[in-house]
């Protein structure tokens, strides 16, 4: 059903954001990166299952967990290694930092600081899509924390009124920092909520890359059709705490367990292997690549100049 | 309703009111530019709440003249989002109180989007509201809030007095690439004045000298113009000859109009209609004090509201 060179690519993604990841970590650990820092790490699939559908004069809004956004939509591993390192070369000139990585050029519009903020901004760029007449779709990234927001709804209801071309991506990956979605929803299934406003929805589980991917495709395809919106609610799990310095120690032990034995990683793998019968050594070949890819990156952002004090004093003085 | 210094010099004029100067602005730059559209609430066939978008629905379509539900926050920052990927847009917020329901579009998204890109983002959005007392409309329709926006880095904020700035100030505010806030004064929509035939803009950050003067200088902005210029008219039956200078754009603000008129009168009132903790006027007095210590004759004066009750009342 697919080919296995697009497996190997989505298997390659999977494995680039988890690399990424685990390897800004030991950054941040070792001083190198500082302030705050929002793993993507199990939820991986949401991100390339999305962004494997989309084309490239596409739209989207990521959040302040938006490494993997980033680099699903075809970010450059060296100039976001150099963002989250506050480096001249970074995405954002070192200005945004992990929390407001974007790349304009990719339609990555970027992160966002503020849970639900970057919801009405991609209903915004669904509108101006609506307006100038293109096919282009506006995907909107957030999370189960968001839906609690007053902006999701009224947004929700925005794209429904103006018909826009714009898909809702709703990460429910359990905690809005550290509050389950027990305690903030009578419901788990959150993609009820847009029911009200007769918006299309659909929910699946988001660490299974193609289930994510073929539903996005469906998704776009409304969307391009003038049928949108829709919402898709991914279900996942974080593999750890809000950000790096938090043990996570509200989140029961089982359950970790439980979404770690269907790790998206693991997932993409096993297709890779079943469905597109690579290799174990076609596999380490792939795995290499991006080791090697995040070895450049790496050397690249700490060799990179920091942003000049001068300019920068300049760009905040505001008279 | 005075003249302005600028449209003195300008032949074919005629007289017209505020918020048709503001119409015409909006209409000339949407005629002139496709990716200008305006949204807010009543703004389509009801024309908004003073009638400033007008006929605009009629000429543009609804697709750029667009009424939007009572949602704020989500359709100004839907007004980020266009103004982000190619588009102008004019977002219309009733009443200036009802920005504290967008705040966080404004302050932490507009504001900011610019910077946090490293300069690759830009939006070129035009908030328009309107505030002030003079209607009777009780506290959550009555407030000055213009320091809200003054005080966070990222805004410009422009705050008209004549039908003359109006237009020219809004022409402009539409065609810069940053976010502008701008607050008109619901006392002034029927405020008549001169206004050109031929095209015009006004630079933001270009104040203007409504009244010349040699013995004080009032600094005042929106809605206390014409009550700056009766106090003038008043004080010169006692020999005071007054100059009135409003910055019109508070950000940026020509901080070297009002330093240079200061040094001239040695004198210096700053009238706001905002209640004064907090205010811009105290940060107008503040800068003429580092800038023109040795010229003051007399301490700054701070004419300002005085409390709550006066806004209700009024």
């Amino acid at each position: 059903m697919y080919s296995g060179d697009f497996l190997a690519q989505l298997y390659r993604m999977l494995y680039t954001i988890r690399t990424f990841e685990n390897r800004c970590i030991q950054l941040y650990r070792q001083g190198h990166i500082v302030g705050y820092f929002h793993p993507y790490l199990g939820e991986e699939a949401i991100a390339t299952g999305v962004c494997a559908a989309l084309g490239k004069d596409d739209y989207i809004v990521s959040t302040h967990r938006g490494h993997g956004h980033c680099i699903a939509r075809g970010g450059e591993l060296k100039k976001m290694v150099a963002e989250l390192m506050g480096k001249e070369a970074g995405y954002c000139r070192g200005r945004g930092g992990s929390m407001h990585i974007a790349d304009i050029d990719t339609g990555n519009l970027g992160a966002n600081g503020i849970v639900g903020g970057g919801i009405p901004i991609g209903v915004g760029a669904g509108l101006s899509i609506k307006i100038r007449g293109t096919d282009q779709v506006a995907v909107i990234f957030f999370s189960d924390g968001a839906s609690n927001n007053g902006v999701f709804a009224e947004s929700v209801n925005l794209a429904a009124i103006w018909d826009l071309p714009v898909i809702f991506v709703l990460e429910n990956n359990d905690y809005a920092v550290s509050t389950c979605v027990d305690e903030c929803s009578r419901t788990r299934d959150l993609h009820r909520r847009v029911e009200g406003y007769c918006v299309k929805y659909t929910h699946i589980d988001g660490n299974d890359v193609l289930a994510v991917y073929d539903q996005t495709r469906k998704a776009v395809e409304d969307c391009r059709a003038g049928r949108g919106p829709v919402l898709i609610e991914c279900k996942t799990y974080r593999h750890g705490g809000h950000h790096v310095n938090d043990p996570g120690t509200y989140m029961p032990e089982e359950k970790l367990e439980y979404f770690k034995a269907k790790d998206p990683v693991k997932i993409g793998h096993q297709y890779l292997v079943e469905q597109g019968g690579y290799s174990d050594k076609d596999i380490a070949d792939i795995e290499a690549k991006v080791g090697k890819e995040m070895d450049e990156a790496i050397e690249f952002a700490k060799n990179s100049p920091e942003p000049s004090v001068e300019e920068f004093l300049e760009e905040v003085a505001w008279d | 309703m005075g003249l302005n210094s600028e449209s003195k010099n300008i032949n074919e004029s005629r007289v017209i009111m505020y918020r048709e100067a503001l119409n015409e602005g909006i209409r000339e730059e949407m005629q002139r530019d496709s990716t200008v559209f305006v949204m807010g609430e009543g703004i389509g066939e009801r024309g908004g709440s003073y009638k400033v978008t007008v006929g605009l629905i009629d000429e543009f379509g609804p697709k750029r003249v667009m009424d939007t539900p009572i949602s704020e926050a989500s359709f100004t920052g839907a007004g980020v989002g266009a103004a982000i990927t190619g588009m102008r847009p004019i977002v219309e917020i009733l009443f200036v109180d009802f920005t504290a329901l967008i705040i966080d579009q404004i302050a932490n998204q507009a504001a900011k989007y610019k910077f946090m890109t490293g300069g690759k983002g830009r939006v070129p959005m035009v908030l328009r509201t309107q505030g002030g007392v003079g209607k009777g409309l009780a506290a959550q329709h009555s407030q000055s809030l213009e320091a809200l926006f003054y005080h966070i880095p990222g805004l410009k904020v422009v705050m008209p007095s004549t039908p003359y700035d109006a237009k020219g100030l809004i022409k402009s505010a539409i065609r810069d690439d940053d976010p502008v806030i701008f607050i008109e004064h619901k006392s002034l929509y029927m405020a008549k004045g001169e206004v050109p035939e031929e095209e015009y803009t006004i630079e933001l950050g270009k104040g203007d000298v409504k009244r010349a003067g040699k013995d004080a200088t009032i600094i005042a902005w929106s809605g206390m113009i014409p009550k700056a210029l009766a106090a003038a008219e008043k004080l010169a039956e006692d020999g005071i000859d007054v100059e009135v200078v409003d910055p019109r754009t508070l950000v940026p603000m020509d901080k070297d109009l009002i330093i240079e008129s200061v040094k001239k009168t040695e004198h210096a009132v700053i009238a706001q209609e905002a209640v004064r903790r907090g205010g811009v006027a105290s940060d107008i007095a503040s800068f003429i004090q580092e800038k023109a210590f040795d010229y003051l004759d007399a301490p700054i004066e701070i004419v300002a509201g005085k409390k709550y009750a006066d806004t209700v009342q009024q």
